[in-house]
């Protein structure tokens, strides 16, 4: 008997017809598309109501300071708020996180005091029966705050370590939510109980108990699911019979995760050469046409742009403006030689026309120089119109992740449903190197949070000597962030295990611990100036180095110079081997980011001053980009010493936001779509691996930051993501304005 | 063999075809009023490079500008045409496409010899008649109309390039007189109006130089683009 005659019907069978195998799926049925946008659609009018009512919405949460609600009285969850609907008769995608549009959820699981502290923020009181409720409660918060030794509580007080997930969800972690369309749950959960059952055949070892629990609550949470879906009248316990149906089944997946999950990035995966199979088979049986594929399309990722998280002010200062990380990646290449670009790459990308430019989701163009030339143009276009999508190098990619992973956050590679990630934020790499000029006492404090050593004696600073002793913290640092790390996730998966989101992987998940650095500029700038030119510290009345006094020139980061560029290549692959020396939480295998999001400003401001010149206080550049206005050789010299940082060394993603005036880019339109390929394809060729593009001017965002009110639109990527340049803190925007804009010469 | 330069520039859109690095040399005989790169007229006898140093350095951009290409400017990159000959011979040795930005005021067999090396030159025709061509840079149109003329002969492709200065050169009979003069040379495949700037005041300042067109203001782009119609539509 054939299973699901009905739901599979016109599909080619093959393997993921018995077990669960999406990459599969795609891969025998979907249309791999080589041709232009010209076959494009507008926006129909039922899609134009909605929107206006969603703008209706956004306007009413500027006003209202960002937040246009919060529910103090329910606890988020699957099942917890009926149905509830934006504009019922028009939307074709249907499910809202909470009650109402854009209202947030509460959601005490990562921590309590984080949760009444976010209400407080916007002007509301955590609920007394939520309060009740928790008062008996372990949140993920008070089981890390039980184990954290006082060292690990200085690093994170100093902000050594920053951003670290122990009072919010994690994230991070991609739910494979095709599943839910391709199979209906019920299949899924027949498999989860096969699993569990099979674990049985095994000795009940810690591990092993562990993870039959784990499944239990998987099981758990798909039936809630189910619910979920229930409660708008619809039924997926069978697969999606047709596209409507497929994106609706998914979006559950993905709804259900935001309402269990606050995560501090909650992608949404590789969907669309999914999606176009579905849109496909419809318009081939005579039942959608073009118009009809954008529409789903649009109305999907208006549902997308809804998604909202409660979050303090605290952790906007570090991710600014309001982010969600509905990453979605589009384009890529197959294993077999074929691209995965289809029409519905376009369509997704067509959204930024259809309904505006905006952050959400997360456009994420998977390059590589196999892509269909017009594919690539068309990109090329969209970043000059919108500065709204990010490029991840799918052939440095490919090779270590297969032709089926998505980018989790920025710039994480994960193989959908396969693996999943302990996220680990940053370490502030300049604060280690005063550090180690300070004998293991934090420059700001003065307290004693390394081992101790004396602090450095010399007149001039000599570089062989600095390195010892930056070897000596960095090995030392390595050790507590992984034992940092290992504490809380242990009890993240403890007390806030991603039930529905886990249930949409396999059960024999592989993990990563994806730790961070911050400041890498900033450190290499310093060390070049320490090798290069005549640094003298200069000591205040407690004995410690505080300031220094720079002569002569030194080669800076950005500028395509081996001297430096190799100083900060190897400080990476350095830290990623120090790192690897501590085991970790579930084996999770390590890898380094190098990635800020907006933090670069605060690690900046817990920083004192550094050798390169940068005064104590001062922003870092984001991500791996060189300092803001060293970069004296223009843009490509700039990309070409970031393209030298190792992606072996730093698989969670090198990061670099890459911002140039459309007059420097070439005289017309036809001319800066040709050039941006070409930069791309040039800095992607060399094993770079992310790129933000931004193509507008200075004065642009000088005006906007003057009057907000007329930009409200305005988007640009940041650092891994894109935001409203309007929600970015006036800090935040200074420091935009201030980082380097290619210009012409 | 040593070449002064004043700096590469990894990315210019601007400076011919295609995404190019451009070399800027220092020294320039000329001295126009509105000259937007003061800081390149001496050459001066520190920071030599060697042609090998310099190609290694633009083909490091390889991957970037091989659709694309370089482009040789200034100061006045004629003046160390035998330099940038040994230069362009190493980037054709990857087969790059080279430009080469000049006002056409040196002809001579090292200038001939690093022509023969490059595929594009962009001859700046500063003005349409001889007196104000002395007045405002202090060197003759007869010269770079004989360049023009030799370029013509051996048949290289030229875009002209002419900055548009208010009061001094915007007039409708000033384009005019710029397509009368091209018009015969076959050679020319385009003509590339650019609006005076005056982002070169604080260089002017910096280097302690009077700036002789300080109280004129930049040219509007609205009125760039009604020039740009009086072209002939060969050279648009």
């Amino acid at each position: 008997m054939v299973r699901f005659e009905k739901e599979w019907n016109g599909f080619i069978r093959g393997g993921w017809c018995d077990s669960i195998d999406v990459k599969e799926f795609i891969n025998k049925n979907y249309t791999p598309y080589i041709g232009d946008e010209s076959f494009l659609a507008g926006a129909t009018e039922r899609t134009g109501r909605v929107m206006a009512e969603f703008e209706k919405k956004l306007k009413e949460e500027r006003e209202k300071g960002g937040v246009i609600g919060v529910d103090t009285h329910t606890v988020s969850s699957l099942v917890s708020y009926p149905a509830a609907y934006l504009l019922r008769e028009d939307e074709l995608i249907v499910g809202l996180q909470t009650g109402a549009p854009l209202v947030r959820g509460v959601n005490p699981f990562g921590g309590i005091r984080m949760a009444r502290s976010a209400c407080r923020a916007y002007g509301y009181e955590l609920s007394e029966e939520i309060e009740r409720e928790f008062f008996y409660k372990t949140t993920h918060n008070d089981g890390v705050f039980r184990v954290y030794t006082d060292t690990m509580r200085a690093m994170r007080h100093t902000g050594i370590l920053t951003g670290l997930p122990d009072a919010y969800g994690r994230g991070r972690i991609i739910g494979d939510y095709r599943r839910v369309a391709l199979y209906g749950v019920d299949f899924l959960i027949e498999e989860k109980k096969r699993d569990k059952a099979e674990l049985g055949n095994h000795r009940m070892t810690e591990e092993n108990i562990r993870l039959s629990e784990e499944l239990y609550k998987q099981i758990d949470f798909l039936e809630k699911l189910k619910q979920m879906a229930a409660l708008y009248g619809i039924d997926i316990s069978r697969p999606a019979s047709d596209a409507r149906e497929a994106i609706q089944w998914l979006y559950f997946g993905y709804l259900a995760a935001n309402k269990e999950q606050n995560g501090a990035a909650m992608s949404l995966g590789r969907v669309g050469t999914f999606i176009d199979v579905y849109l496909e088979r419809d318009i081939r049986r005579g039942i959608l046409d073009e118009s009809g594929a954008q529409e789903l399309i649009d109305q999907f990722v208006i549902k997308l742009r809804m998604i909202r998280h409660l979050r303090t002010p605290e952790y906007n200062e570090l991710f600014g403006g309001d982010p969600m990380w509905v990453t979605e990646a589009v384009g890529g290449m197959g294993e077999d030689g074929r691209t995965l670009v289809t029409k519905t790459a376009f369509r997704f990308l067509h959204t930024l026309y259809n309904l505006g430019s905006a952050p959400e989701p997360n456009l994420t163009v998977l390059w590589s120089e196999k892509l269909p030339e017009a594919f690539k143009s068309y990109c090329a276009k969209v970043s000059i119109d919108t500065d709204s999508i990010q490029y991840e190098n799918d052939d440095l990619m490919r090779p270590r992740f297969g032709d089926d992973y998505a980018i989790a956050c920025c710039v994480s590679a994960m193989k959908v449903g396969k693996q999943m990630q302990f996220f680990g934020a940053r370490c502030n790499l300049p604060k280690i190197l005063l550090m180690a000029l300070n004998g293991g006492k934090e420059e700001k404090t003065g307290m004693q949070i390394g081992p101790e050593m004396p602090v450095i004696d010399s007149e001039t600073l000599d570089y062989g000597e600095v390195r010892r002793r930056l070897d000596y913290y960095m090995d030392w640092l390595a050790g507590e962030y992984v034992d940092t790390m290992n504490v809380i996730h242990f009890m993240h998966d403890k007390y806030a295990y991603e039930k529905i989101q886990l249930a949409l992987h396999d059960t024999a998940v592989e993990r990563v611990m994806a730790f961070g650095a911050a400041g890498l500029s900033v450190i290499a700038d310093s060390l070049s100036a320490i090798k290069f030119a005549k640094v003298r510290p200069i000591k205040d009345e407690r004995g410690l180095v505080t300031a220094f006094v720079t002569e002569g020139d030194f080669p800076k980061f950005g500028n395509d110079d081996d001297r430096v560029d190799t100083i900060a290549k190897e400080l990476l692959d350095q830290l990623i081997t120090d790192l690897r020396k501590n085991p970790t939480y579930r084996g999770a295998i390590h890898t380094l980011s190098v990635l800020t999001i907006t933090s670069n400003v605060v690690y900046g401001k817990k920083t004192g001053s550094t050798p390169d010149g940068r005064f104590a206080g001062e922003p870092f550049a984001p991500g791996a980009n060189p300092m803001h206005n060293r970069e004296e050789c223009g843009a490509l010299a700039s990309l070409n010493s970031v393209a030298k940082l190792s992606y072996d060394s730093c698989r969670d993603g090198i990061s670099n936001t890459f911002s140039i005036v459309p007059a420097a880019l070439g005289a017309d339109d036809g001319e800066r779509r040709k050039n941006l390929v070409d930069i791309l394809g040039g800095y992607f060729s060399q094993n770079a691996h992310h790129i933000n593009v931004n193509v507008l001017d200075r004065q642009k965002l000088i005006e906007a930051m003057e009057d907000p009110d007329a930009y409200p639109n305005l988007t640009i990527r940041v650092s891994g993501y894109a935001v409203n340049f309007h929600k970015l803190s006036k800090e935040q925007q200074r420091e935009v304005i201030s980082r380097t804009f290619h210009e012409t010469v | 063999m040593k070449g002064y330069l004043h700096s590469i520039q990894s990315l210019g859109t601007v400076d011919g075809p295609g995404v190019r690095a451009v070399v800027f040399t220092r020294g320039c005989p000329l001295r126009c009023a509105y000259c937007h790169n003061p800081d390149t007229w001496e050459i001066s006898g520190k920071d030599s490079s060697d042609p090998s140093e310099v190609a290694a350095r633009l083909l490091r951009l390889y991957p970037y500008i091989k659709n694309g290409g370089v482009t040789f400017s200034g100061g006045e990159p004629c003046l160390q045409a035998k330099f940038l000959s040994e230069v362009a011979r190493l980037l054709k040795e990857r087969e790059l496409h080279i430009a080469l930005d000049t006002s056409g005021c040196i002809l001579n067999a090292e200038v001939e010899e690093l022509l023969s090396l490059c595929d594009l030159v962009l001859l700046d025709i500063k003005m349409t008649d001889e007196e104000s061509y002395r007045r405002y840079t202090g060197g003759s149109l007869g010269v770079t109309l004989a360049f023009l003329s030799y370029l013509e002969e051996i048949g290289k492709e030229v875009w002209i390039r002419h900055v548009v200065v208010p009061e001094l050169n915007d007039s409708e009979e000033d384009i005019e007189r710029l397509c009368a003069l091209v018009r015969p040379f076959k050679c020319v495949k385009k003509i590339e109006l650019l609006p005076f700037k005056t982002l070169c005041v604080e260089k002017y300042a910096a280097l302690g130089i009077e700036f002789p067109l300080k109280d004129t203001p930049p040219m509007g782009e609205s009125r760039m683009t009604e020039l740009r119609a009086r072209l002939d539509d060969r050279f648009k």
